[in-house]
């Protein structure tokens, strides 16, 4: 039995409940932190029926998770389908079904279940991930079935957790390009939104897609020299094609380095011109010209676009010619990253309205602290009044006084900042580094690979929400609604976290010694 | 059972590394938002913490006999918060306060109208209900959720009298709140009298809650159970050197006539009266209709809002005389025996200053007692002609002038109260820009007898009064007797010297008391004391204007007054017997029956005054 990760457990759920005596005490009234009718006192409930539930799955055989794998995702995937009928609909959700008096959200126990059938699947008699496309894409089917019936309830959020589960795939041997794909799909969509409106060289072009432009440029030249440097295998393969190859690399690299510092430095003369007019009349003169519109009429990411398509059409003919597909793939992930920017406009049109909002105030753009990007801002003023103390239990102001809204669920990090302050919250956040490094640690000490996969489909799922909720609460990432693990306030989800963890605890426990 | 690939096991560390990046990241992101600026924290108080300032009782003003002029009466606001109010049975509340329906209606449209309005705060629905009203309403309160009492207090004036001393407070001005940074728009401040001159001492000093306020506005409570709280310190009482009598009686006196009344207690520099006709009620000047008051107050051709006492110039006329003597005497242009001839005035070189009939050639006292206008232009004429002492007219006018400022004329004697003018002294340059050089003792004779370019002010004609009772001393003039706790500015202890040495002072008070035994203040003398006194007849361009000055008793005097009354005619007319019958209120605390008689008959007296500028 790993009982440091017990410890763990138990500590973070302490200080998850001071958290949520902080967020939902009010001033002026009596503190009566264990009322049922608060919920706080809720939250005791809550949290001794997850203990009793660990202590239950702890107490419960191993091979059971194994052997009912398929069973327990099939039974949840019913439960999933059948939610939506069921639910009432909260606030636009409708993933809420009512048990008597509790509501039980039946997306947080899908987690565990995709979890172990996942980890049976991979752990089958002679399965394969790697140089497998049959097997990878089942996993996905795994991943995105719940996922759609999840969205299909109204909580993305939710959804997006299972994102997290292609961190175990890579460790069981995906690509790490499919990974590495994934993040810089992101990248282009945060950044390209984030500078979308800014022009600049006289209003030609946008400072968003020229910088997209750019990191294309930098990435595509980085998988060049990264993974076709001549080997001798290739060599030997080839004949006049090599040199042609091997050249071409070497102009294609340095064109695709070139161009983004041109544009760089397109930018820098068009905004030192902007700035010397004061100087003296000659300089005045000439920066009565714009580059933009003088020098340069026309949109400055064009050529970049020129540039890399034919870059990229002119390696897919080195690839197939020279039998090095590699070259192909880098081009097509060139390609592919224009396709996915260039529509990214059109993904933000297909949001739903409220979540469109949310990209937007995360990215900056949209700057308005009474409207989308209040919560945002009043959650980073809660946390940094905390100053390096904090401001006691019970004591923060901006949480007490419902200044930070979803102050028991999604933003209850921000009690932690204000009440324990720098040295509080930086302890949290320690600790929850301390359990997922711990996760890892108990992951790789697994003989099965059953157990391996499911731990490390349990780090990831927890590495996300700790990822995307604080970060949401710091303001570093977009707002999505989801909970942290023992800290928000709800049953459900403590359950959630709760089970996957403890049927963690339980395989590590049962794992056949060598 | 797949074998775990071993050239796979590197991903372990990518994704610890990942993880530790990722929560460094946030250490970091943790560490700037919380310690590196002071912003957020800024931000988070101005949100949750609101500070409630507390105001101090003003203070209280009582007269020198410690009667209650001006207190402080508690009134109630009536706040309603309208979230709160919802279920409330109208017709009860309206019949409680006794409004009707359709001013409620009004009154709860208008409120939710106001700018920074919100439905979970306390908003002003009715202000400064009575206590009789109030308690009327408290009963009743529970029954009206949503409706809460904010106690405030109102200034109240337990007299109608004294309103140019007692002044009054209004709303502060921007001006206010540009000088001192202490006030903030919506306090209130003295605006005239005492109340602006001591309200510094007034006021005290404002106190503060820090509360919590919630996202909606709502009080939570007091932030760190009010450890920052500030107590706020009550202003300090005054005690008036005013008898509330004595000024009762001036008011009375003066009823009907414009001028000024101002008693001195010459030992101290107390005033004992100031009166300026026509006056306002102070009570009048109180809360809501002190702004309509003020207007129409500000519109009356009489001016009843300057006090004459300090704020009118006139022309001092005989009782100036009093002041030349001691010049002249002390600068050895005479000594009491001088004699100078009078032949129904002063005629010389084609000039003529004319005089009542009286026996000629008389030396100083009887001149004084009969106000001899001929004696004083012939003690100028040598004066300003007397080229051993100055060698030239300017250089006379010079030293003239400097008697003149050392009894407290031509500047503002800096009595404690606001809007204080200085008068006019005359000096040399002030000749010579008028005459372009070419003047000579005989070109401003006139300023020997108070006329002509002199003007004092009411309260240094009396302040002239408390020097000669003094024999050459004064203290400034002040009305606040005692500041609670707090001792008076070194400015009303102190003993002021003129240039005229005591000795000559007592040869001008055996004029004065000559004055009141045999000469123009007959009527003043009485057998209860020996009151020393001077008339004055001073010609303007309307009827001429009553002046007396005195002080009683002849030795060890208890007070010194002045009596100005406009186109009042003779000095002997209204000067002489109002200054009595102030003199006889103060030394004896009351009045006999003729003299009451007397003041009935001066009260009743009216002056028609025309409607010409003034």
């Amino acid at each position: 039995m790993d009982w440091l990760t017990i410890l763990l457990y138990v500590i973070l759920l302490a200080i998850g409940w001071m958290s949520i005596c902080g967020a939902c005490y009010d001033y002026g009234e009596t503190p009566n932190l264990f009322a049922l009718s608060t919920r706080s006192g809720m939250q005791i409930v809550w949290i001794g029926t997850s203990m009793l539930l660990g202590a239950v799955i702890l107490l419960l055989d191993d091979r059971i998770y194994d052997t009912f794998a398929y069973i327990i995702f099939a039974l949840l995937l019913a439960l999933l389908i059948a939610t939506p009928f069921l639910a009432h609909d909260i606030k636009g959700s409708h993933s809420w079904i009512k048990i008597g008096p509790f509501s039980l959200q039946s997306a947080e126990f899908a987690k565990f279940a995709t979890a172990l059938a996942i980890a049976k699947f991979m752990s089958s008699y002679g399965f394969q991930l790697q140089g497998s496309w049959r097997n990878f894409l089942i996993c996905c089917a795994f991943i995105f079935t719940p996922m759609v019936l999840i969205i299909m309830q109204k909580e993305t959020g939710s959804a997006l957790v299972y994102f997290s589960f292609f961190l175990m795939l890579y460790r069981e041997g995906m690509p790490g390009s499919i990974l590495f794909a994934g993040i810089a799909a992101v990248a282009y969509v945060v950044v390209g939104l984030r500078y979308a409106d800014q022009q600049v060289l006289g209003d030609t072009t946008s400072l968003g897609t020229l910088l997209v432009l750019a990191i294309i440029h930098v990435f595509v030249a980085a998988l060049l020299i990264v993974y076709t440097s001549p080997k001798t295998s290739d060599i030997q393969r080839l004949g006049e094609q090599r040199t042609a190859a091997v050249a071409f690399r070497q102009t294609m690299t340095a064109t695709l380095l070139l161009t983004p510092l041109a544009a760089a430095t397109i930018m820098g003369a068009d905004y030192v011109m902007a700035h010397i007019a004061d100087i003296s009349p000659a300089t005045q003169a000439f920066a009565q010209k714009n580059f933009g519109t003088d020098i340069l009429p026309f949109d400055a990411a064009l050529p970049l676009t020129v540039v890399l398509v034919a870059l990229a059409l002119r390696l897919i003919w080195i690839g197939f010619a020279s039998h090095i597909y590699r070259y192909a793939y880098i081009a097509l992930f060139a390609l592919g990253s224009m396709a996915v920017f260039f529509s990214a406009h059109t993904m933000l049109d297909h949001l739903a309205e409220h979540q469109r909002t949310r990209v937007q105030v995360l990215l900056g753009l949209k700057d308005d602290p009474k409207g989308a990007g209040y919560n945002v801002i009043q959650a980073q003023i809660a946390i940094g009044s905390g100053g390096l103390e904090g401001k006691g239990f019970l004591n923060g102001t901006q949480t007490k006084l419902k200044y930070v809204p979803e102050q028991e669920t999604d933003f209850i990090f921000c009690t932690v900042g204000e009440e324990q302050g720098f040295i509080g919250s930086a302890a949290v956040l320690g600790l929850f580094l301390l359990l997922l490094l711990r996760l890892i640690h108990l992951a790789e000490r697994q003989t099965t690979d059953f157990g391996r996969i499911y731990i490390y489909c349990v780090f990831s799922i927890f590495l996300f929400h700790v990822v995307i909720n604080v970060g949401m609460v710091l303001g570093l990432m977009p707002v999505i609604g989801i909970p942290l693990p023992f800290f928000s306030y709800g049953g459900s989800s403590l359950w959630g976290f709760t089970i996957l963890l403890f049927i963690a605890l339980r395989i590590d426990a049962a794992r056949p010694m060598k | 059972m797949a074998a775990k690939e071993p050239q796979l096991d590197y991903r372990k560390y990518v994704l610890a590394a990942a993880a530790t990046a990722v929560i460094a990241v946030y250490v970091l992101r943790l560490f700037t938002l919380q310690l590196t600026s002071d912003d957020y924290k800024l931000r988070a108080d101005s949100n949750a913490l609101m500070k409630r300032i507390q105001f101090p009782a003003r203070g209280a003003i009582t007269d020198r006999n410690g009667e209650l002029l001006v207190y402080n009466q508690p009134a109630y606001d009536i706040m309603v918060v309208m979230n709160e109010a919802t279920d409330i049975d109208t017709l009860d509340l309206c019949e409680s306060l006794g409004i009707d329906r359709q001013w409620f209606d009004r009154r709860m449209a208008e409120i939710k109208n106001t700018r920074g309005y919100s439905r979970h705060t306390q908003q002003l629905f009715m202000s400064q209900l009575s206590v009789e009203e109030f308690s009327n309403f408290q009963e009743k309160l529970f029954r009206f959720p949503g409706f809460y009492i904010q106690k405030r207090s109102i200034r109240q004036y337990t007299s109608p009298h004294a309103g140019h001393i007692l002044g009054d407070i209004g709303e502060v001005s921007p001006a206010d709140i540009e000088d001192d940074p202490y006030y903030q728009s919506g306090d209130y401040i003295g605006k005239q009298g005492v109340e602006r001159s001591y309200e510094q001492q007034l006021r005290g000093i404002k106190g503060s809650e820090i509360l919590l306020r919630d996202v909606k506005g709502r009080i939570k409570g007091r932030y760190q159970d009010g450890r920052f709280d500030q107590q706020p310190i009550p202003g300090k009482n005054l005690t008036l050197s005013i008898d509330l009598n004595l000024q009762k009686l001036g008011e009375r006196l003066m009823h009907g006539k414009l001028g000024s009344i101002v008693a001195i207690e010459p030992a101290t520099g107390e005033v004992l009266c100031m009166v300026s006709s026509p006056t306002f009620d102070p009570r009048t000047m109180v809360g809501r209709q002190r702004g309509r008051q003020h207007k129409a107050l500000a519109a009356d051709p009489m001016k009843p809002l300057i006090n004459r006492s300090i704020a009118g110039l006139y022309p001092p006329g005989s009782t100036f005389k009093t002041s030349q003597a001691l010049t002249f005497l002390q600068e050895g242009i005479i000594t009491p025996d001088t004699r100078f001839p009078c032949s129904h005035g002063f005629h010389f070189r084609g000039l003529k200053v004319g005089c009542h009939g009286h026996g000629s050639p008389w030396p100083l006292v009887p001149s004084i007692g009969t106000s001899c206008n001929a004696y004083f232009c012939w003690g100028l004429y040598h004066m300003f002609g007397n080229r051993e002492h100055y060698h030239s007219t300017q250089e006379a006018m010079t030293r003239w002038k400097d008697y003149m400022v050392s009894m407290g004329f031509g500047y503002k004697l800096g009595v404690d109260l606001p809007g204080e003018k200085r008068g006019l002294i005359p000096n040399a340059e002030f000749y010579d820009k008028a005459y372009r050089g070419s003047w000579s003792g005989l070109t401003v004779i006139s300023i020997s007898i108070g006329q002509g370019e002199v003007l004092l002010t009411p309260l240094q004609i009396a302040n002239l009064g408390a020097t000669i009772a003094n024999r050459g001393w004064f203290i400034t003039p002040h009305v606040v007797k005692e500041i609670q706790d707090t001792p008076l500015d070194t400015l009303y202890t102190h003993r002021r010297y003129t240039m005229a040495s005591a000795a000559n002072y007592e040869v001008v008070v055996q004029g004065m008391r000559q004055a009141v035994t045999g000469g123009t203040c007959r009527s003043a003398n009485t057998t209860m004391y020996e009151v020393c006194g001077k008339t004055g007849t001073a010609q303007n361009r309307g009827h001429d204007h009553s002046v007396f000055m005195g002080f009683a008793p002849m030795h060890n005097p208890k007070i010194a007054v002045a009596v100005y009354v406009e186109n009042g005619g003779w000095g002997a007319t209204f000067g002489v017997p109002i200054g009595a019958l102030i003199m006889e209120q103060y030394i004896n605390g009351h009045l006999t029956e003729a003299s009451q008689a007397k003041a009935e008959t001066i009260e009743n007296k009216v002056i028609a005054y025309g409607t010409y500028d003034r």
